[in-house]
């Protein structure tokens, strides 16, 4: 079957070709740029949508191709990275239509679009990387494709965000490297397979298996943002606002946190790492980095600095549900790794449409916003309910099946006090932006006000992006439970990682 | 028709002496002289591919006597390093030099060190190797001088006292040697050889000159000013090509002629020196204010990665490891070659349109020269070792041997050199792309960005996807064995 061959590589060629061409784009050549961007988004939807049906049918998609002696360069789709690459392809088209409406008329747009694609490139390839050695491949790829979206206003903050950035996963991707290296030499080869393959080699040492665990975690621990590793992610937050979105969505921490499941899940197996011991001190990790990340987040004046605090918390809900042994708190997890995407995407194309329109950066000077930007806000208002797990917005079923996994793997001593503890903290931090938002009206003027006489709020660019993720929220919220939805899809994944 | 041997080192021998009688005509037969050396080193190459190992004994003189040729997978690999540098150099020259008063003079030194590369990958006689070395030394120095400022003279003479003495040591090694053994044929001596007082003073007196040669540290402090002072396209062909011909003798000698006589310890000493000056060089990379020194003290540091395999290929069995092992060496080499001359080239871009190269006043460069600050991020991935460049495999299976042999020591060298070659390479992108009016105003994409953008290409994207040929061909050895 040459499709099943071609597949991959296409969904993988359809944002690298538009990214490469766009590069050699002429600045004012708008129109043709957005062209390859729509064109590109569209193909590769079109290709994601063959690609989920034939996954659910257990057809094979599969590419290999030997670049050295040992190591081979494998693309294969199986249910959880179909989770990923829809998610990838759906959030890349709406924000690249948000960029393009927010970069309007600023320079270097060529060189932005290019990377941008580069950057969804990377992250779809860690989403098909078949074995460990194509995910270290995508996974440094991905921090050359972001370093210069970070850096793209190319301001002394900017370059400086972008310098710790890079120090920070330079440092996790060599970590990780050198454990997939060791773990390499010391199985052959590291395929993802579903169930894990570590449990077969049973004369490995379980020290040495723990060392590497705890390096691979590491490495990844970089891009997830798992505290003590965040510290770049508040920093990341002077790139533009689509960057912002995409980093904190999809693209850099969710491409640590995937990782974080692929190996506990398709490398050491989730019962043999269990087994090994090293899940709990994981699951402590990721405890500490929810309650640390929601306190961060309540001392923040500064918009997106609250945010991206709030990611580190929320992430980490992932790397929780990971690493509870049960399939009830992996389908929690696995679920937030898409409903996380949506809500803070909604939040940051908010937070930016704040900042363009009115020039607001800080919580302060948001009172009375919603009677000037309903839509903006409503749109927020739903996003911040669903962070903080209010039904029917999509993070409560990711809590709800944490809390129920925590309760069957009898670990809910802990953790529901965790869970409960961080949703207040979370309301903490996001109620007072609401009634600011909804109930204050305004002491000063806008420190920017831009759009005075306008009657509109806001460019259509601008205002549908999250108003049209913040419907998706509510939306797989509400129908949690119909076919091909995030959760049914997981539940999916859970029975095949469970399936012996 | 193994007669193809000669002509790597025929063509430009010719040339050179065609560039010598038609001064005017220069740039164009240096150009076209590259151009068809490149030819005939990819003929050769598919065909020791196809057939394996070549020979030829020069004026039909049995071996021993006469000047034998010989291509294995390791020579057609170097040729085709240095082929493919060479013409992408050429064509750059001859926009740089086209002003020159000296271009003439440029372009017969430049064909005459082409002529002793080729003729010392393909030597199989060590008084050759001698002669051929001792020609490249010599046309390196006069071309490093051709920039004519006093800093250039002054790096090229220390470049000259040190090459001399160099040359000198692995003279009378070689004398040690036919003294000892009665042949100076690598392909007899490789069974001859055995430990003993003779073979280890030749030994060390060979590599010592070799290791002057190739910069390895504490004998690396002629490099930096010698390469960063020179014209660019000079520059380029002496951290990408020149340093790797005394490179490729250490192997040649460590690895196949005194195979049997080199032990763990000595192999460890010259780790433990590689890991030195991969530290030291990243250091002073890190530390530089001029773009081409950063360049320079960076090839430093990348020719100390090298040598770190030499410890390893000494644990390891002949065997499968060893020639993977042994592979990812040469792929490190060579994608250095590349980036190395890329990097240069683009230097030698930024130098000629700002008039400067200090790195602190690049602002605005990917702005005024996007295709050249583009071929420095690329050569940047290429020397840091991320993917998808050559030295990112090659780095791959580097740590791998490490955890095979169980020589941890060269773990955190590795790491540290890695983040501190990200340290350094970072620091000039993030000038080039912070906003800045020190490259000055645009002018037209000229063609001179080409060649290095496409010598960074072929590093960070041919030879991290089509690496296999290099593990296909470094087995393909002439003196391991024992088939000729």
């Amino acid at each position: 079957m040459t499709m099943s061959v071609w597949l991959p590589v296409g969904i993988l060629l359809s944002s690298l070709i538009p990214g490469v061409l766009i590069f050699f784009q002429p600045e004012e050549r708008h129109r043709s740029r957005t062209l390859l961007n729509l064109l590109g988004a569209l193909v590769k939807s079109l290709l994601v949508g063959v690609l989920i049906w034939g996954v659910f049918h257990e057809q094979v998609f599969e590419t290999r191709w030997t670049m050295a002696p040992g190591l081979e360069f494998v693309l294969h789709a199986d249910a959880l990275s179909v989770l990923f690459v829809s998610l990838s392809t759906l959030l890349w088209l709406v924000t690249t239509i948000y960029a393009i409406g927010y970069l309007e008329k600023t320079p270097h747009r060529s060189r932005f679009f290019g990377f941008f694609s580069l950057c969804v490139t990377a992250t779809v390839g860690l989403a098909l990387a078949g074995n460990l050695f194509t995910f270290v491949v995508f996974y440094e790829l991905l921090t050359l494709a972001t370093y210069p979206l970070i850096a793209h206003k190319g301001s002394p903050e900017a370059l400086r965000g972008a310098r710790i950035y890079l120090g920070y996963t330079l440092f996790g991707g060599l970590l990780l490297m050198i454990g997939a290296v060791w773990l390499h030499t010391l199985t052959g080869g590291v395929e993802f397979v579903e169930g894990g393959i570590l449990d077969q080699y049973v004369d490995l040492d379980q020290d040495t298996l723990r060392w590497i665990f705890l390096l691979l975690i590491m490495g990844l621990g970089v891009k997830a943002a798992l505290v003590p590793l965040h510290g770049w992610l508040p920093q990341a937050m002077v790139a533009p606002a689509p960057v912002s979105a995409l980093l904190h969505a999809v693209a850099v921490v969710k491409a640590g946190a995937f990782g974080i499941v692929r190996v506990i899940y398709d490398v050491y197996g989730v019962e043999f790492a269990a087994e090994l011991g090293v899940l709990t001190l994981l699951a402590v990790v990721a405890a500490i980095t929810i309650i640390y990340g929601s306190l961060k987040a309540l001392t923040q004046d500064h918009l997106k600095k609250r945010l991206a605090y709030s990611t580190v918390s929320q992430v980490s809900y992932i790397v929780l549900g990971a690493a509870i042994l049960g399939p009830v708190a992996t389908i929690g997890g696995l679920v937030h790794l898409v409903h996380q995407g949506v809500m803070k995407i909604t939040l940051f194309f908010a937070a930016g449409n704040y900042a363009e329109a009115l020039g607001i950066h800080r919580v302060n000077e948001m009172d009375g916003v919603g009677r000037r930007m309903p839509g903006t806000t409503l749109a927020f208002s739903i996003g911040a309910l669903g962070m903080i797990g209010i039904p029917p917005v999509a993070g409560f079923i990711s809590k709800w099946y944490l809390g129920l996994g925590a309760v069957e793997a009898g670990v809910a001593a802990w953790v529901l006090p965790v869970l409960i503890a961080s949703s207040l903290l979370n309301a903490a931090y996001f109620l007072p932006i609401l009634y600011r938002a909804w109930f204050k009206s305004p002491v000063a003027p806008w420190p920017e006000d831009k759009s005075s006489g306008c009657a509109r709020e806001l460019p259509d660019l601008l205002l549908w992006p999250p108003v049209v993720t913040a419907a998706l929220s509510l939306l797989i919220g509400l129908f949690a439970a119909a076919p091909y939805s995030p959760l049914e899809w997981v539940e999916l994944i859970a029975g095949r990682e469970y399936r012996q | 028709m193994n007669n193809l041997l000669i002509w790597p080192v025929a063509v430009p021998l010719l040339c050179a002496l065609l560039a010598l009688l038609w001064p005017n005509r220069s740039t164009w037969i240096g150009v076209v002289g590259s151009g068809l050396s490149l030819l005939v080193v990819l003929l050769l190459s598919m065909r020791v591919a196809e057939n394996g190992v070549m020979a030829l004994a020069l004026g039909g003189w049995s071996p021993g006597l006469g000047i034998a040729l010989r291509a294995d997978g390791l020579s057609v690999l170097m040729l085709l390093m240095s082929a493919l540098v060479s013409i992408a150099v050429a064509v750059y020259a001859s926009v740089y030099f086209s002003q020159a008063e000296r271009k003439a003079e440029f372009w017969v030194l430049w064909l005459l060190l082409l002529t002793a590369l080729h003729a010392l990958f393909l030597s199989g006689d060590l008084f050759n190797v001698y002669v051929t070395l001792e020609l490249l030394g010599l046309s390196a120095v006069v071309l490093a001088c051709l920039g004519g400022s006093r800093a250039s003279l002054q790096a090229a003479l220390q470049y000259l006292m040190l090459g001399l003495l160099g040359s000198l040591a692995f003279l009378i090694g070689v004398a040690l040697i036919y003294a000892g053994y009665g042949t100076l044929d690598m392909g007899a001596l490789r069974d001859a050889i055995e430990a003993g007082p003779t073979a280890w003073v030749a030994l060390c007196l060979m590599t010592g000159g070799l290791m002057i040669k190739s910069a390895l540290f504490p004998l690396h402090f002629w490099l930096p000013p010698a390469h960063a002072n020179a014209p660019a396209p000079v520059s380029a062909v002496l951290s990408a090509l020149v340093v790797k011909a005394a490179l490729y003798l250490i192997l040649r000698l460590w690895l196949e002629l005194f195979y049997g006589v080199v032990t763990q310890l000595a192999a460890t000493i010259v780790g433990v020196l590689g890991a030195i000056a991969v530290i030291w060089g990243s250091w002073g990379a890190m530390r530089a204010e001029r773009l081409k020194l950063m360049a320079a003290y960076s090839t430093v540091a990348q020719l100390g990665y090298l040598f770190l395999f030499l410890p390893l290929l000494a644990a390891l069995p002949q065997g499968l490891e060893r020639d993977v092992a042994l592979g990812a060496l040469v792929l490190l080499a060579l994608t250095h070659g590349f980036a190395k001359s890329a990097f240069f080239l683009a230097a030698g871009v930024i130098m000629q349109r700002a008039g400067h190269d200090r790195i602190a006043e690049l602002g605005g460069t990917a702005r005024v020269l996007p295709v050249t600050a583009f071929t420095i991020a690329l050569v940047g991935v290429a020397l840091i070792g991320l993917p998808p460049s050559g030295s990112f495999l090659a780095k791959w299976q580097l740590i791998s041997t490490v955890f095979v042999t169980g020589q941890w020591v060269w773990l955190p060298v590795i790491a540290i050199g890695t983040l501190m070659a990200g340290a350094y390479i970072f620091r000039l992108l993030g000038q080039a792309f912070s906003p800045g009016e020190g490259v000055g105003p645009s002018l037209s994409v000229g063609y001179e960005e080409v060649p290095a953008m496409l010598l960074a290409l072929i590093a960070t994207l041919l030879l991290g996807f089509w690496a296999s040929v290099v593990w296909e061909l470094v087995p393909l050895s002439a003196y391991t064995g024992g088939n000729i």
